[in-house]
């Protein structure tokens, strides 16, 4: 693994923050602002790009800011991960983006200024965080992804956003000031070191009993993975603007969190280190309770929102869950599940936010029939299930397939129930909703002809249906990215 | 050159406050002026000796050549280059913003007014660079007795808030005095580094205790340490715009060198932390004092008040860091001196720029800040989260190395107040975001209601006049850089001290 300095990460990091001073300047013109939003969105992805062929050819790319603290350094350093998951956020920022001018105008939303602003802000945060060289600068990432959607969160500044919106930044401060920091001091102070390495920095240093309470501080810790119970967070944030809920609370900001997971668990402690204590199972097993209980409490949510958001709290625990079981295949699904996750939850909120869009409702059970009326967006909705769900032809699929291989790789067929359980659990919350779409009997309120919603609305969610199905043939770098990140664990065999 | 500037950096501010006093009977643009031109070459002269004792060179300069014990020597080390630096860049980017208050407050005490400040950072800067205990105690008075004129300067409450101060203070500033004096009994020195040679050979002395005693309890009342503060919101809260630039950022930071000062050189980190086994009572006394304090600001609702209670409790959080005894914690407590000065400057600064805007202290009754003042209440945000102790923001990295302090030394009530306070300050500030940067407009969504707001939005920005929004935008500037730039702190200057 060869490093070589490079100040690309800087550049894709800085891209969408320097959006902002144009956003803010131009918020006259609606199209002249969304044309920064436009070009940071383009410009990041396509450096993001760019990086790619070198990370695939094993190279690890290297930036350094300052040294932040004797030994500590606020440096960006890509490997096949970071950039895995920021290709994903980085692409989907721009299908939002369209989106979110479908979205925002056709409602009129007020402080358009603002909300641009802060998206673009947060996206800033969300691929420092990606490129993060250290657990310190993952961190500082973090806080600023927390800080950055609040007011996103807040939109509607009416008494329930307010509350939610405390609640939000209540459940990630905590999460971060009262357990994360204390035991990355910790951590600092007995290993002198922060940097992530692939056969972790912990060695030797605690006994077990600790490094069961400091993988706990941090699980819980980075609370945007929303592993129950510091989970109740995602619900509330479900009253930002469709688009928020859509790209940030279904990928940029709950992948963040799980992206911190993941890189704790390989990077800090390493796997070899879990495995050999036996530590993993704990964190499956939270995983595992998290997944059934959010899928159950899914089923009984009449508002659409708040029923994909339970979802996305199970989805999320799959991918811990895929860490947790400590095997290669297990990490692998866990890793493809952050990418076909996010495909198919954000087109599922996509259509969330059509509906709403084209006819105001909000309530599962006031759309039946809506099939009628908007079949692509119905279509697109019944995609979005069945990637969710993993079934084929959708990428979905993959991610649970090797995830469910994971399981029996580390002999704990248990998780492999767990799996399937919730897979069924899937399908019982979502697809009523597609049945009751296109075949509700009865006289509904909606029109027989098609009447879809806005353009910028409804390409969006087809494009990224058609990307879920489009994964399931062809995974392609995914793929590549998540084996070699098994292989850097596993050392390449 | 260099050798020369311990001595000049006192000397010029105090010859300029003479100087700007007087020029007020000529022009009265004159005092701006002269203040401007010493607080710059302050500013130049303390940054060209903290480039100077990078690496732990120490400058010493003997007031008219006369050696200690019988005269006055000042000494520069990276402890005191540090907090100099603070102190002149404060003063100096806080002038314009005084400026700007003195213009339309005090027409025609323009002249005093500039006296006085200059005074009041001569004091300050004296308390840092001298090497004498004694002229310390002068200087305390200098700048003590100069900061409650400042104060008495403000709102109608104001008189009494200063008096109260000044008998507070004084009792303090006594109490240190006859510390000194028991010393320098038993010593026969004045001397910081002569003191601390001979100190530890008395350690044991009762009338030594005795000194200890009196010093620390002396500075942590003129520091504010709670329950010591009871001076300290109501003079803040009402002092004028004007000064409170200056007084409120540095005063008690200040102070807590005095303490680190009094610990390090005069009675060694040995005696002062170990021999008198003060650490765990004091870092207790410390935590509580953060919980109490951080209590208060969130009971308040008077915009400035609360900023006072938050002063207290980063006092608590440097005395506490200090008393560890250990090397984090007296590093968090040196760095935080510089952070927390930088941070209270911006908040201070936003604040006053907010409530002389609004003709509003109470935060329940301020609406639209953010409409209304973008920048203003950006570098507020900025400072709330550097006192919230959010990354990238300078309070983060302070308060890492508090808490590994209290980790290291065992003081787990300590870290725990630390976040504790971290948790609350979040509350505060979001409260404030909440509350008073957004309007409480209905935001209905038909377009009649769309246009009136966009029309209202575009007339509505009235920022503080360009002599505040440039200082305050730079302070948060500050407060970015100063966090990036901790390990290089730490690595150049602070390792060298510990």
């Amino acid at each position: 693994m060869s490093l070589i300095l490079s100040i690309k990460p800087l550049f894709a990091v800085l891209a969408s923050a320097l959006a902002v001073p144009g956003i803010i300047s131009s918020g006259k013109s609606q199209n002249f602002r969304e044309s920064w939003t436009f070009a940071g969105a383009i410009i990041k992805f396509l450096i993001i790009a760019s990086m790619v062929p070198a990370i695939i050819s094993g190279k690890e790319l290297y930036y350094s800011i300052a040294e932040i603290l004797p030994g500590i350094y606020f440096a960006f350093k890509v490997d096949s991960f970071g950039i895995f998951f920021a290709l994903v956020a980085g692409f989907l920022w721009i299908i939002t983006s369209a989106y979110s001018i479908g979205y925002m105008r056709t409602l009129k939303e007020h402080s358009q200024t603002r909300y641009f602003a802060f998206f673009a802000l947060s996206l800033f945060a969300t691929i420092g965080a990606a490129f993060a060289a250290n657990l310190l600068t993952l961190y500082i990432f973090y806080e600023i992804l927390s800080l950055s959607t609040y007011p996103l969160v807040a939109h509607h500044q009416d008494e329930k956003s307010k509350i939610s919106s405390r609640k939000y930044l209540g459940y990630l401060l905590f999460g971060s000031v009262g357990l994360a920091l204390p035991a990355m001091i910790w951590i600092q102070m007995k290993t002198g070191t922060l940097d992530f390495s692939t056969n972790g920095i912990l060695t030797g240093d605690f006994s077990k009993a600790e490094i069961i309470i400091l993988l706990l501080m941090l699980v819980f810790g980075f609370a945007k993975a929303g592993i129950m119970p510091l989970h109740s967070w995602l619900p509330a944030a479900m009253v930002a603007p469709t688009p928020v809920s859509a790209l940030l609370h279904a990928v940029a900001v709950v992948k963040v969190g799980v992206f911190c997971v993941v890189k704790v668990i390989t990077g800090v402690f390493g796997v070899k280190l879990l495995a050999h204590l036996d530590i993993g199972i704990i964190i499956a097993w939270i995983a595992s309770f998290t997944i059934i209980t959010s899928s159950l409490i899914a089923l009984t949510q009449d508002e659409l929102k708040r029923r994909l958001a339970f979802s996305t709290i199970g989805q999320l625990s799959y991918i811990v869950l895929g860490i947790a079981l400590l095997s290669p295949y297990g990490i692998k699904g866990g890793v493809l599940h952050i990418a076909m996750h996010a495909f198919g939850k954000i087109t599922l909120f996509f259509c969330a936010g059509a509906i709403f869009v084209k006819t105001g409702k909000k309530y599962i059970s006031q759309i039946k029939g809506i099939g009628r009326q908007m079949p692509f967006t119905m279509g697109a909705f019944f995609i979005g299930s069945l990637s969710v769900i993993g079934l084929p032809p959708c990428g979905g699929f993959l991610s649970k397939w090797s995830l469910l291989l994971g399981t029996i790789q580390s002999g704990q067929t248990a998780f492999l129930i767990v799996l399937l359980v919730s897979s069924i659990l899937n399908a019982a919350y979502f697809l009523p909703i597609v049945y009751n779409a296109f075949f509700y009997k009865e006289k509904s309120d909606f029109k027989d002809e098609i009447d879809e919603a806005p353009m910028f609305c409804v390409v969006p969610l087809v494009i990224t249906a058609v990307i879920s199905v489009f994964l399931f043939f062809y995974p392609g770098v995914f793929n590549t990215l998540a084996d070699m990140f098994v292989n850097s664990i596993y050392g390449g065999s | 050159m260099i050798h020369q500037l311990p001595g000049l950096i006192v000397i010029v501010p105090l010859l300029a406050s003479l100087a700007a006093a007087a020029s007020g009977w000529v022009n009265r643009k004159y005092p701006f002026i002269i203040a401007f031109l010493a607080l710059s070459f302050t500013a130049y002269a303390s940054i060209s000796m903290l480039i100077y004792t990078a690496g732990g060179n120490v400058l010493t300069y003997h007031m008219s050549g006369w050696a200690p014990p019988v005269g006055i020597s000042y000494k520069i080390d990276a402890l005191n280059a540090l907090v100099l630096t603070a102190i002149q860049i404060i003063a100096l980017i806080n002038l314009p913003v005084s400026n700007s208050y003195v213009k339309y407050g005090f027409e025609k005490k323009e002249a005093p007014f500039y006296g006085l400040y200059l005074l009041f950072i001569t004091g300050l800067t004296g308390i840092t660079a001298t090497e004498d205990a004694f002229n310390l105690y002068v200087l305390l008075e200098v700048s003590s007795l100069t900061g409650y004129a400042l104060i008495g300067m403000g709102n109608t409450r104001s008189p009494f808030a200063a008096l109260n101060y000044l008998i507070i203070g004084t009792i303090g500033a006594s109490l240190y005095l006859l510390g000194v004096g028991y010393i320098y009994i038993k010593t026969g020195t004045l001397n910081m580094t002569e003191m601390s040679l001979m100190l530890p050979l008395l350690k044991d002395s009762s009338t030594i205790i005795m000194a200890f005693c009196l010093c620390v309890a002396g500075i942590l009342t003129k520091a504010a340490l709670f329950p010591m503060h009871g001076w300290l919101p109501g003079a803040y809260s009402n002092g004028p715009n004007a000064s409170m630039g200056i007084i409120a950022p540095l005063t008690t930071k200040v102070m807590i060198y005095v303490l680190i000062r009094l610990g390090i050189s005069i009675f060694g980190v040995e005696l002062f932390i170990e021999s008198f086994s003060l650490s765990n009572f004091m870092v207790n006394f410390c935590a509580i004092a953060i919980i109490a304090a951080t209590l208060k600001a969130l009971y308040h609702t008077k915009l400035k008040k609360i900023l006072s209670y938050i002063i207290i409790m980063e006092v608590g959080y440097m005395a506490g860091g200090f008393f560890l005894g250990n090397s984090d914690g007296t590093t968090g407590a040196i760095i935080h001196i510089i952070n927390d000065a930088a941070m209270t400057f911006c908040l201070f600064i936003a604040a006053g720029a907010i409530t002389s805007k609004f003709l509003e202290e109470d935060i329940r009754n301020i609406r639209g800040i953010f409409e209304k003042m973008p920048f203003t209440s950006l570098a507020f945000a900025g400072g709330a989260l550097a006192v919230i102790g959010i990354p990238p923001t300078c309070g983060f990295f302070s308060k890492w190395y508090l808490i590994k302090g209290g980790f290291g030394a065992g003081q787990y009530l300590f870290a725990g107040a630390l976040i504790f306070s971290s948790f609350i300050n979040a509350v505060i500030f979001f409260r404030i975001f909440e509350k008073s940067f957004f309007s409480d407009k209905n935001h209905h969504k038909t377009p009649e209601n769309l246009q009136a707001q966009n029309i209202n939005t575009n007339k509505q920005i009235s920022e503080a006049p360009l002599s505040v929004v440039v200082p305050l935008v730079s302070s948060l500037g500050l407060i970015i850089f100063l966090g990036l730039m901790t390990g290089k702190i730490v690595e150049n200057y602070i390792i060298h001290l510990i």
